[in-house]
């Protein structure tokens, strides 16, 4: 009898391994120390310690998951929240350290440790013989124990503390070959502009245990405690849409959002492993993640409920379009497939503004399958097709001859990202579409299927310059090795299955079930009828007409070149939008240029010239002010009255260092000793006796 | 143990002291004796600073191994030490940071060499440093202030770089005017209460001034305080002094000398004058943010490395500033980890730029680069310290800002939140600034290939007496940032106590007064 009731209590405090999530970031985080103190003596053997660590966090975190669908299937998913130790505290003020883990976390701990696993592994051959080869698996663990860190966070201050960490890890990779100067340069912009975004981060951070307060009377950063706040009502709505509206800054300058989306293309300096996992699948979607982590802030804060435009749905349509668009001028297939993360990324952060909570998470889940494919694949292509290139027009070109693999799996990533019928992208964009179309944002709705058509165009485009075609480069085009291969083949398989985990017409909606939050906070939410769509067959078929569409257009344009080709050279208007596009909506200029350029030039100058010739002219003044005054003292007025101290002073000021000419000679030196030791002589004297 | 509670800080002052005596009467011939004479006493000091640490108790917001003897009867004042959480870990911080510029030193001493006096200056300077931290008595605080000045002029004025007439004589009068106000403040209040014993003046909160005198007594001080800080605009001896010092000048004078002034507004300013310091906090608080903003603009103006390095004191001082000004638990809490967090991070930039400036004989950003290919260890470590002082969370550095910028959303009760809320939004923005100009000079001097002039050249990478003197420093970054509660804890009960004096001499409502564990202790009867 007493067994089983302790065996209750633990099951209500939840499975070991969820109490103890904290060993899941703790593993990567140590090999990180191993490989950076004895990496360079273990040599290539350095990746196994790295992959052998990983693997065990892939272990660790499909317990995790197998635990929260077996112990909270058919219950209240109360989140499982455990306190590791104290930050800080006092009068009141209580900021611990610890771990959240729900859905919604086990969730990101298998996506993150599955990619990040094939990441590894892969990155064996893609990485074999480079120059810091040990130094970059010390950084992939880092990023993965970060990344870990930051999903399992029970507050948004430990949130926070993640969410800076993995920016650090991505600007290490983004720079891993820092000789050449773009790339250390791609590696600080990508640092700045997140770190841009951060400013709201911080301010938004700082608000959250502020809404606490009001609602609770308890200061906390909790995630919990603020989700139940902000659903509370107790709040002021003014509050929340501040912490609201700052935390998007946030998103916006992680996910790659329209404005800060300038970093994500650039940030493809990096090696490409390192773009599937970083720039793809996990850290770029952690402002998705903060989004739906602290969801009530902004269903209250944004007035969600309520419909219309909100500033997050906004962003998120734009996004869409303005990242699609930029897709389809590029040569460097690294760059389309960035830009078409940037508009992938526009519709979760869409969803997430239009109500469809588990839209966004679940396109966050498929997203990352295809896309990690998609970018190992644009690897396995520079690793072995196109002699370390990226450009599709001059390097590639036939090469689904010679690289059966990579183009089957490849494809297979394109089908899903293009929401072919019954893939993995298909259901989750489905998912987003209909839920802004039943919740009443019928613009976005439209935005969201102009994206999708976009979408199939321009990868019609990508897959075309690659693959068909006769090969345009120099090199030997041949298959890449098993290590590339068996990642890619992993990761197509789940990105044709992994969406009907949630496919509701065939009456299966485990992600749903597993996923969506049921604790207390989640619970008082109103938005049921917005975030559980109605699967309707109209809606699906019209994205499957949409991405036929998109097929049918790029079939047409690329392969049969049907159309106006050459428009951009010869109408003025048409060459007039390509060049727009073409110089990425001058936003770089933008950026670089007037902003940076503004602040680290004119604007540093400036303020450094007043600090040279204004503030310091007052001192300046005054000392020169004090010579004349001393010289005019002892030469008029009395040459014996005036102290010795002034004139010494005033000598050194004059720069004849008179002064320091004495102390040369040691008669300073000596009146400083004999000052000093009588009067500590003396305090000690006092001290003894007084 | 009776014996060393009455014994440490008096110890811990004057062992340094002795140490400078046995190294200036040691004969010149014997370079290695002087050294070894002057590591054994920074080592024995930074001994009774352990012994302290684990005497101390933390759960008390009381002054701890006080001494209060007679000492200049005629006007009342008194050999009054004690220490507290506030004071304890920049005592600890200051006998630390001697003890590794001491091993820093050990093999290269900059011209004019002479190891002997350097060293003795250095011990002199330990003295002085000790000694603020421990005062509890405003003529003995201002005597050991002013000790501090003296040897650091010495230091820049013979050890310093080409400019370091101008640098020494600027750093002297600068902080010499300042404490003349400071101490006509002093006299001030001696008038006043008839007392100059900090512990008697804090439990009196000004009561019994007129605003107006107040006000003005407060403005002596702050100038005072605020010039050593050094807070915009009288931060413009900072980075001459800075340029011009020795790399081991360098390092104290960020590390612990910086720390005196906003040190003197938590201990004196603050808990004796709280009505002032209400009334000029939002003034402060400007001061502190315009700093933050400023002091990065420069640093992205800058072409020398150590120049860069003394800006940044300029706004990382700044954040600390801006917790001050709060007047509440978390923001002065926050000001004394920054502080620390500073005097580490910064002192290690210090250090670096030294050891860049020997290696390369240049410390001019656009002739390096590819530090990190030439010598990759010191490279990762500059790395590693730039994260830190751009505020990365899990480092040091970021437990000084962050707490301080969220002070600022809600200062005491009474002071305009919607003020506080600006200078928090504009001191985020001065966290961008930091990364900016951070990593900008990372770049610069780490990142690409040697620059021509130095493809061929030798460069050694980190040496012996470096690691010794710098992996404690390291390891000190990530423990604090990992585990914060380490330092805040130590800080917390004083800082509570203090401040919740502060609250209610301010008269703000019950509600706003911090309620911390411990009643407040009354002030000791001095024995007469």
């Amino acid at each position: 009898m007493l067994a089983a009731e302790s065996a209750k209590e633990l099951l209500d405090a939840g499975p070991w391994i969820l109490r103890n999530a904290w060993l899941l970031y703790t593993i990567p985080f140590v090999s990180f120390w191993i490989i950076l103190f004895f990496g360079k003596r273990m040599g290539s053997k350095a990746a196994w310690v790295g992959i052998a660590s990983v693997l065990t966090t892939f272990v660790l975190a499909c317990w995790s998951g197998l635990s929260w669908i077996s112990v909270y299937h058919h219950r209240e998913s109360a989140p499982v929240i455990r306190e590791l130790w104290t930050l800080y505290k006092s009068a009141g003020v209580t900021i611990d350290f610890g771990t959240h883990v729900d859905g919604l976390t086990v969730m990101m701990l298998f996506v993150v440790t599955l990619i990040s696993s094939l990441v590894h592994i892969y990155s064996t051959e893609y990485m074999k013989d480079d120059r810091r080869f040990t130094y970059y698996y010390a950084a992939l663990s880092m990023f993965t124990a970060s990344m870990l860190l930051l999903v399992t966070a029970s507050s948004t201050l430990v949130l926070l503390i993640g969410w800076e960490l993995v920016g650090l890890c991505s600007f290490m990779l983004i720079g891993h070959w820092w000789e050449e100067q773009a790339n250390s340069n791609a590696a600080l912009k990508a640092f700045f502009t997140t770190r841009t975004g951060d400013i709201g981060l911080l301010v938004g951070v700082i608000i959250t245990p502020f809404i606490v307060l009001a609602a609770t009377g308890r200061f906390s950063f909790g995630i919990d405690a603020l989700n139940a706040s902000a659903l509370s009502g107790r709040p002021s709505h003014l509050l929340l849409l501040v912490c609201a509206s700052c935390l998007m800054v946030a998103i916006i300058g992680k996910s790659g959002q329209f404005p800060l989306h300038t970093w994500l293309p650039d940030a493809m300096a990096g090696p490409t492993p390192v773009s599937a996992l970083i720039h793809a699948a996990t850290m770029v979607v952690a402002g998705v993640y903060l989004g739906a982590r602290v969801y009530g802030v902004f269903w209250e804060g944004f007035s969600i409920n309520a419909g219309g435009v909100n500033f997050m749905a906004l962003i998120g349509g734009i996004t869409i379009i303005i990242g699609a668009a930029l897709a389809f001028v590029q040569k460097d297939i690294k760059k389309v497939l960035a830009y078409s993360t940037i508009s992938q990324l526009g519709f979760m952060v869409m969803a997430l503004g239009v109500g469809a909570w588990l839209g966004a998470i679940f396109h966050l889940f498929t997203h990352a399958f295809f896309k990690a494919n998609l970018f190992l694949g644009a690897g396995s292509i520079s690793h072995s097709g196109s002699h370390h290139s990226f450009d599709m027009k001059k390097d590639m070109g036939g090469l689904r001859k010679y690289m059966p693999v990579t183009f089957a799996t490849f494809i297979i990533g394109t089908l899903a990202l293009t929401g072919f019928p019954l893939l993995a992208g298909f259901w989750s964009k489905d998912e987003i579409i209909t839920a802004a179309g039943q919740g009443g944002f019928s613009y976005f709705m439209i935005v969201g299927l102009v994206g999708a058509v976009m979408t199939a165009v321009y990868m019609g485009r990508c897959v075309y310059l690659t693959f068909f075609g006769e090969y345009r480069g120099h090199g030997h085009p041949h298959e890449s090795n098993r290590t590339i291969t068996i990642p890619l083949i992993i990761l197509s398989v789940f990105s044709v299955f992994v969406g009907l985990i949630n496919a509701a017409p065939l009456g299966i909606e485990k992600f749903k079930e597993w996923i969506e939050p049921e604790s207390e906070a989640f619970l008082a939410f109103p938005v049921r009828e917005i975030t559980h769509v109605h699967f309707s067959y109209t809606n699906a078929a019209i994205a499957i007409g949409v991405a036929f569409l998109g097929y049918f257009i790029a079939w047409a344009w690329y392969w049969k070149k049907w159309g106006p080709h050459g428009i951009t050279e010869r109408n003025k208007f048409a060459h007039a939008g390509y060049v727009f596009l073409e110089n990425k909506y001058y936003l770089d200029d933008l950026y670089t240029g007037v902003i940076v350029g503004g602040i680290k030039g004119p604007i540093a100058k400036a303020s450094n010239w007043i600090n040279q010739n204004i503030i310091d002219a007052v001192p300046n003044g005054i000392g020169k002010g004090a010579v004349v005054f001393g010289n005019f003292s002892y030469d008029v007025i009395d040459r014996d009255v005036i102290d010795g101290t002034v004139n010494g002073l005033a000598a050194g000021a004059d720069g004849s260092g008179g002064l320091l000419r004495k102390l040369q000679t040691g008669r300073v030196q000596w009146y400083a000793l004999s000052l000093f030791f009588a009067v500590g002589l003396i305090s000690l004297a006092v001290a003894l006796y007084g | 143990m009776n014996w060393f509670d009455n014994w440490a800080l008096t110890l811990a002052v004057f062992v340094p002291l002795v140490g400078f005596a046995a190294v200036l009467v040691w004969p010149k011939a014997d370079e290695t004796g002087a050294k070894v004479v002057a590591l054994l006493t920074s080592v024995v000091t930074f001994a009774i600073g352990i012994a302290i640490m684990f005497e101390f108790n933390y759960s008390s917001s009381a002054l701890q191994f006080t001494v209060n003897k007679s000492w200049i009867p005629v006007i009342n004042s008194r050999f009054h030490l004690g220490v507290d959480g506030i004071a304890l870990p920049m005592l600890i911080l200051s006998m630390f940071i001697t003890i590794l510029v001491i091993v820093y030193s050990w093999n290269h001493f900059p011209e004019p060499h002479n190891p002997k006096a350097f060293l003795a200056l250095i011990l002199l300077l330990e003295v002085g440093m000790n000694g603020t931290f421990v005062a509890q008595d405003l003529i003995l605080f201002f005597i050991f202030f002013e000790i501090v000045l003296l040897p650091m002029f010495f230091m820049i004025g013979v050890w310093g770089g080409p400019n370091r007439k101008y640098a020494s004589l600027k750093f002297f009068l600068f902080t010499l005017f300042g404490s003349a106000l400071m101490l006509i403040g002093f006299l001030a209040l001696y008038f006043q209460f008839g007392t100059f014993d900090i512990v008697e003046l804090a439990a009196k909160h000004g009561v019994g001034l007129s605003h107006t005198a107040e006000l003005l007594i407060f403005g002596g001080l702050a100038l005072g305080f605020a010039i050593k800080v050094p807070m915009f605009p009288f931060h413009t001896w900072l980075p001459d002094a800075h340029t011009e010092a020795p790399t081991a000048g360098s390092v104290i004078l960020a590390a612990i000398l910086l720390k005196l002034g906003t040190f003197g507004f938590i201990r004196i300013a603050l808990p004796i004058l709280p009505n002032a310091a209400k009334a000029y906090a939002p003034w402060i608080a400007l001061l502190a943010v315009i700093g933050i903003i400023y002091g990065a603009l420069c640093c992205l103006a800058q072409k020398d490395m150590k120049r860069l390095i003394a800006f940044s004191s300029v706004s990382h001082m700044g954040f600390v500033m801006l917790g001050i000004a709060t007047l509440t638990v978390i923001g002065i809490n926050a000001a004394i980890f920054g502080m620390v967090a500073h005097g580490l991070i910064t002192g290690m930039l210090f250090f670096l730029a030294g050891s860049i400036a020997e290696r390369y004989e240049t410390r001019d950003m656009s002739r390096l680069g590819g530090v990190l290919k030439q010598a990759p260890h010191l490279g990762w470590i500059l790395g590693f310290c730039a994260m830190a002082s751009l505020g990365l969370p899990g480092l040091a550095g970021f437990w000084g800002e962050f707490p301080s910028i969220l002070s600022a959303y809600q200062p005491l009760a009474g002071i305009s939140e919607a003020t506080f809320r600006t200078f928090m939004v504009v001191a985020a923005v001065g966290t961008v600034l930091a990364a900016g100009y951070l990593l900008w000079m990372f770049q610069r001097v780490a990142f690409g290939e040697p620059k021509d002039e130095f493809a061929n050249a030798h460069i050694h990478d980190v040496h012996g007496p470096e690691w010794i003197a710098w992996v404690p420093i390291l390891a000190l970054i990530v423990a604090f940032g990992v585990f914060p509660s380490l330092l805040f804890n130590i800080s917390n009960p004083a800082v509570c106590t203090s401040t919740a004096g502060i609250a209610k001499a301010t008269s703000a409502p019950a509600n706003d007064v911090p309620k911390c564990k411990e009643v407040p202790v009354v002030a000791e009867a001095p024995t007469r």
